[in-house]
């Protein structure tokens, strides 16, 4: 049970947030190319499922595991998306990023007036309210290596 | 048990096998009257709806036939064209067919590519090392489900969600690959696959597994 990282994007791609909890590996690029190179891939993922899906697609595409990690999706009806990466055996993760959208980027980005759509967020109170969630959660365990 | 479809991907990208095995076929057809309510979309080689889903008819799909006439890109099978036939109040009632648009075997092959970039970036932004590639890619309405062989073939299978003992199947295929591909002295490697002893056999393990049988190894 590990999370490793959160990125949160806009309609545009813009990357609006990015948090770091256990990660071991570095992709070795910029965080500004690793973001677009992940929005890309995002992007990619969305059509490629959209075409190669049996029946219509309602959420589309949900989470992809690798032998190491597992990455979840949600994305929302405005377009704001959110990516989190942890291990691969975790379970409730999207109950857990609803939860992330609705108690505390609704309460402390959207709802706050200093906040510019469309711009990444600088809100400390964010910030904090986040990483305590996320230390709270059970889905984050001590990093077993 | 319903597997939708298997595919190959040889270690380039390049699809080199492609078997349908339970593609549900989605298709409505309905009696409208003037004005039409939904939007459709006439760019494009086809027609499709745009907007306003209603009675199983949802975005996305194509129409493939108007008063049973068949319709062939913007074309009535007949000649005319599917925009004027259907802007025109007088041709009214019409009945429209409608249908999720089939993959051809171009946009497979389109598709088998684009897949082999994201599996190569998954494994790039991973936030652990030495991460693998994609291997089990879920949507809402399927799972995908990848093996890659040392030599770098990817097998693919699109299943239902809950589907079990997809990786066992996995293996058998590669195994069937292995006995009735490769030691095929007709098979160049790299080709697309034609082997008739791999398609009845293939068919054969999919038949078995979806009847629930389980597959030893």
């Amino acid at each position: 049970m590990t999370i490793c990282n959160l990125y949160i994007f806009d309609k545009y791609g813009t990357l609006l947030y990015y948090g770091e909890w256990n990660r071991l590996k570095h992709s070795g690029i910029t965080k500004d190319e690793e973001a677009k190179l992940m929005y890309g891939m995002l992007f990619s993922i969305k059509s490629f499922v959209s075409k190669i899906s049996p029946m219509d697609p309602k959420a589309g595409f949900l989470h992809y595991k690798t032998n190491k990690y597992a990455l979840n999706y949600l994305e929302l009806p405005s377009g704001v998306k959110f990516v989190l990466n942890t291990d691969n055996t975790s379970t409730g993760i999207r109950e857990f990023l609803q939860t992330i959208y609705s108690k505390l980027w609704v309460e402390y980005v959207v709802r706050n007036p200093l906040w510019t759509m469309g711009t990444p967020v600088t809100s400390d109170l964010f910030e904090a309210k986040l990483n305590e969630f996320v230390k709270q959660s059970p889905l984050y365990g001590s990093k077993i290596i | 048990m319903v597997i939708y479809g298997v595919y190959i991907v040889n270690k380039s990208g390049g699809l080199i096998f492609n078997l349908d095995h339970n593609l549900p076929k989605i298709e409505t057809e309905k009696t409208f009257s003037y004005p039409l309510d939904i939007n459709l979309d006439y760019e494009g080689k086809k027609v499709s709806v745009a907007f306003g889903q209603r009675d199983g008819i949802n975005v996305g799909h194509t129409l493939i036939s108007v008063n049973g006439v068949h319709v062939n890109g913007t074309a009535l099978e007949d000649g005319r064209d599917a925009k004027e036939v259907i802007e025109n109040k007088d041709n009214y009632p019409l009945t429209l067919k409608f249908s999720r648009p089939k993959m051809t075997t171009n946009e497979k092959i389109f598709l088998a590519s684009m897949f082999y970039p994201l599996f190569a970036i998954a494994s790039q932004l991973s936030p652990e090392p030495k991460s693998s590639g994609i291997e089990v890619l879920e949507a809402d309405t399927f799972r995908l489900h990848c093996f890659q062989t040392l030599t770098g073939v990817k097998f693919m299978i699109v299943a239902e969600n809950l589907q079990p003992g997809i990786d066992v199947l996995l293996r058998r295929i590669y195994e069937l690959y292995a006995d009735y591909v490769l030691k095929n002295p007709f098979y160049s490697l790299e080709m697309p696959i034609r082997c008739e002893l791999f398609d009845t056999n293939l068919q054969a393990l999919l038949d078995q597994v979806e009847k629930g049988g389980v597959v030893s190894a």
